[in-house]
């Protein structure tokens, strides 16, 4: 039998992770809950950096590396970062040879714009639909690879844990089918999780809801790490809203957006004021936090409310359409205003997920032959990340993934197929057994409410600012749906195309990553990045420079912490004043 | 301002079995859409007779009209539930799943022939390998921009549903990856598979099956120039199938 390859997940890292085993020569079966051009990287709207300093700025390598090292308040272990900035211009090359179709300069080269966090042009864009122009890039490159017959796809399956033999190998997965639920077990002699962002913990957030993390949970329950969780990004600029927090992406402040409020009467610039270095453009965390400051402290948002202007009316709107053309449509669907007419409203929403799945260097976790890749990893971006690292990091994570786990899988002395049928046909049990017993679940509680419960949590008490009052209480709560989720009646038994029942099982596992972010939180006494907690406003690096690693355990998450890897930039002071 | 949300529904158990109605009422809250209502269902799956019901099934995934998912037929409509703001349709609101897909339950249908299409027309440029040769062809930024706005096909089936000349039984291509036939055979590289592309889509099922109703340009949700596309690349294969001819 041939010796396979299984990707969970058809985003960025998925597909790339597919394409390069498959140019390796290996078979490839790729496992997605939605078709691949339906994955939420095609959200991703600002772009994507390398310092292909065409510009005339003196960009280079190393100062990609320096920011992010630096925007990651130096959490992040710097060998893999330096790794991936010196493979970007490479990377945004191929995708260009794929057909994406970036904005040009006049001479038809890449353009380039300002993101947050540094001052040289690096991002490459397409309109401002960027991701979707890149996945639906690998999507078709995908597309002829199944046609070629090297890559098989299963669409509308579902990941449900790692096959994990006695010697504590990786052998392969089993998985739901979404429309007949049946649930099956599948060898394979590496497996890799490019999974994605867990945006629905918070309940509403920026990312699409497939964005559960459910993935991730199941694994972290299997004894996998999940790693620096506590360090959440909100992005500083999404439209408020009742069913999603819709983002305006970070492009719309290179392009020239200012961010302002009233003050006495009188527009208030707040972030050119209080970083002129930057203005409009520092990272994050760090516009996130002055908005709230701005509303919540001192109450000056628009109308009273927590909102504040995202402003483009001084642009030209031919302008705008060329470079921020499809955050502008959204905008003008979901709002009914003109943002080159009249000043966007927005406060800052849960975005991106630093933490992750824990790996080493090669993308593989501590159980091997099981690899993670992508925003489902931990590895990039420290304790924040800049705006278009992640589309970076998803496909370059994705690209030296898929030959690390054909060179692993030539050295492996026994393949999948050698295993014994039993290790599959007991986790393939366990799963069912699982799914059985949601099935009776009779109670009064209803599962989405649980949810929504669940999101209102996290946001208030382990959001922007924290408080370890706060954070104890949020874990209390966590608990209690905990117990509440045993009393769910599930309202659907029908065994075909059942929605809800999925949805319980990837509950349960929200429900774990949530105590894993909320108590890495509650420890890690100290400010870094995203994680701000005013009773410990500065960084600490004697005694948090380190990582954290959440295992799970029956009675809640236990923490290893390991040093951070900074032998390539010694820490300093982050400063954008 | 309305109490309720009266929303009728067509659902279906199964591809087996036949479809019926249900009648909902949500309690009305403003700004709400298509999705987020039926998000409010599964909260309280209760139909508009107070009678306990099975929660509605749909897809749906970024909410922001950009993956395409939760295309449906709303009011008559085909178009994204989550861009249909309650506020601006007229009550009662009738969903209906896609009517040119075989449902899967509910809203819910099987699109995957369009994926399929995509794959005969060889919708892709043909790079040699992912490895880094240095930056592709230069490309005229007046030239990227249409072909942008192509490549910003979310392959959500509007087209195929309004498209007369599409249905279960028939083997038309459908507008979508004919529009992406004509970005593929004018990317520098991609114009290298021109000729092959060609000769798929001059046989059955391909371009003369468009029948120039027009209607997906009105149903496209991102105003794809579906038609004058079409339009062009049945210029090009009549051009083609001339030379094809003198070859022989
Ligand atoms: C609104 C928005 C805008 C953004 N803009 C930018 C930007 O401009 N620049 C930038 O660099 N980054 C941006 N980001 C971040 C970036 O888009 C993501 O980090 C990145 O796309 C993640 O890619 P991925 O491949 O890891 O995951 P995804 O694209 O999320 O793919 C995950 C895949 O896993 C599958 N999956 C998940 N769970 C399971 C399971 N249990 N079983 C089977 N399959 C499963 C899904 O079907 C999907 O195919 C943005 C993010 C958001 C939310």
């Amino acid at each position: 039998m041939a010796r396979k390859v299984i990707v969970v997940g058809g985003g960025l890292a998925g597909l790339m992770a597919a394409i390069k085993t498959a140019e390796a020569g290996v078979d490839v079966d790729i496992f997605s809950l939605v078709p691949f051009k339906r994955s939420h990287s095609l959200c991703a709207q600002g772009g994507i950096n390398a310092a292909l300093n065409t510009k005339g700025e003196n960009d280079s390598i190393q100062q990609h590396f320096e920011d992010t090292i630096v925007g990651g308040d130096f959490l992040a272990n710097q060998p893999p970062v330096k790794g991936l900035v010196e493979a970007a211009p490479g990377l945004i090359y191929a995708f260009d040879r794929m057909g994406v179709m970036f904005n040009r300069t006049p001479e038809g080269l890449i353009d380039l714009r300002l993101f947050g966090g540094v001052k040289n042009r690096r991002t490459a864009f397409a309109g401002a639909t960027t991701g979707q122009q890149l996945l639906y890039a690998l999507d078709e490159q995908v597309r002829k690879w199944i046609a070629a017959g090297k890559i098989r796809e299963f669409i509308g399956w579902e990941f449900l844990s790692a096959v994990i033999d006695d010697e504590g190998i990786c052998r392969g997965i089993t998985a739901q089918d979404l429309n007949s639920m049946e649930i099956h077990s599948f060898r394979a002699d590496a497996v890799v999780l490019a999974t994605g962002g867990e945006g629905m913990i918070y309940g509403k957030s920026t990312n699409s809801v497939i964005c559960t993390g459910s993935a991730a949970g199941a694994v972290y329950r299997q004894g996998v790490p999940y790693a620096n969780g506590e360090f959440v990004q909100f992005h500083p600029t999404a439209m408020p809203g009742d069913d999603k927090l819709r983002l305006m992406s970070e492009a719309s402040r290179g392009e020239g957006g200012r961010i302002w409020t009233y003050k006495d009467g009188k527009p208030w610039y707040f972030l050119e004021e209080w970083y002129p270095a930057y203005g409009n453009l520092v990272p994050r965390d760090i516009a996130s936090r002055a908005i709230y400051k701005v509303c919540v402290e001192m109450g000056l948002g628009i109308d009273g409310k927590n909102q504040v202007y995202l402003d483009l009316t001084h642009k030209d709107p031919e302008f705008l359409e060329v470079r921020l053309g499809g955050i502008l449509e959204i905008y003008r669907n979901f709002y009914g205003e003109d943002p080159a007419k009249v000043p966007m409203k927005i406060f800052p929403a849960p975005h991106y997920f630093m933490g992750g799945i824990y790996t080493d260097w090669n993308h593989m976790t501590p159980i091997p032959g099981l690899y993670a890749a992508g925003e489902c990893d931990y590895m990039y971006h420290g304790a924040n990340r800049l705006g278009a690292n992640s589309l970076l990091s998803a496909a370059y994570s994705g690209y030296i993934c898929g030959p690390n786990m054909v060179k692993y899988i030539k050295g492996l002395k026994k393949s999948a197929d050698d295993v014994s049928g039993r290790v599959f046909d007991q986790e393939k049990k366990r799963q069912v057994d699982i799914f059985e017993a949601i099935y009776r679940m009779d109670g009064t509680e209803n599962p989405y409410t649980i949810h929504e419960e669940l999101g209102e949590t996290m946001i208030t008490h382990v959001g922007v600012v924290r408080y370890n009052d706060n954070l104890k209480m949020a874990d209390e709560k966590i608990q209690g749906l905990m117990e509440r989720y045993k009393r769910i009646n599930i309202n659907d038994t029908g065994r075909w195309a059942n929605d809800v029942v999925p949805f319980v099982n990837q509950l349960w596992n929200m429900l774990e990553l949530a105590r894993a972010i909320t108590l890495g939180a509650l420890n890690r006494n100290e400010s870094r990045g995203s994680h701000y907690k005013p009773e410990y406003p500065e960084r600490d690096d004697d005694n948090w420079l380190k990582t954290t690693k959440a295992y799970w355990t029956d009675s809640g998450p236990r923490f290893e912490y390991e040093e951070v890897d900074t032998s390539l930039l010694p820490p300093r002071a982050r400063k954008y004043d | 301002m309305p109490e309720f949300i009266h929303l009728k529904i067509k659902r279906q158990n199964n591809p087996n079995e036949a479809p019926y109605w249900e009648e909902f009422k949500v309690p009305y809250k403003p700004n709400m859409n298509v999705v987020s209502v039926l998000m409010e269902i599964r909260k309280n799956p209760v139909n508009a007779q107070g009678k306990k019901t099975a929660p509605v099934t749909w897809d749906c995934s970024c909410l922001e009209e950009v993956c395409g998912a939760c295309t449906m037929i709303i009011n008559g409509n085909v178009r994204q539930a989550c861009s249909a703001l309650i506020d601006k349709l007229p009550q009662p609101i009738t969903l209906q799943p896609l009517s040119k897909f075989p449902v899967v339950r509910d809203l819910k249908v099987d699109r995957n022939v369009l994926f399929e299409h995509l794959k005969k027309v060889k919708a892709w440029v043909n790079i040699d390998g992912t490895f880094d040769l240095g930056p592709g062809p230069r490309v005229p930024e007046k030239e990227r921009r249409w072909m942008y706005e192509i490549s910003r096909c979310m392959t959500c089936g509007c087209c195929y549903e309004a498209c007369p000349n599409f249905n279960a039984k028939s083997s038309f291509i459908g507008p979508a990856p004919l529009a992406q036939v004509l970005r593929f055979n004018h990317h520098p590289t991609g114009a290298m598979d021109k000729e092959e592309r060609l000769n798929l889509i001059m046989g059955d099922g391909g371009i003369t099956d468009c029948g120039n109703a027009q209607n997906c340009i009105e149903a496209c949700p991102k105003r794809i120039p579906l038609t004058t596309a079409i339009a062009k690349l049945n210029r090009e294969t009549i051009v083609h199938s001339i030379r094809r001819w003198f070859a022989s």
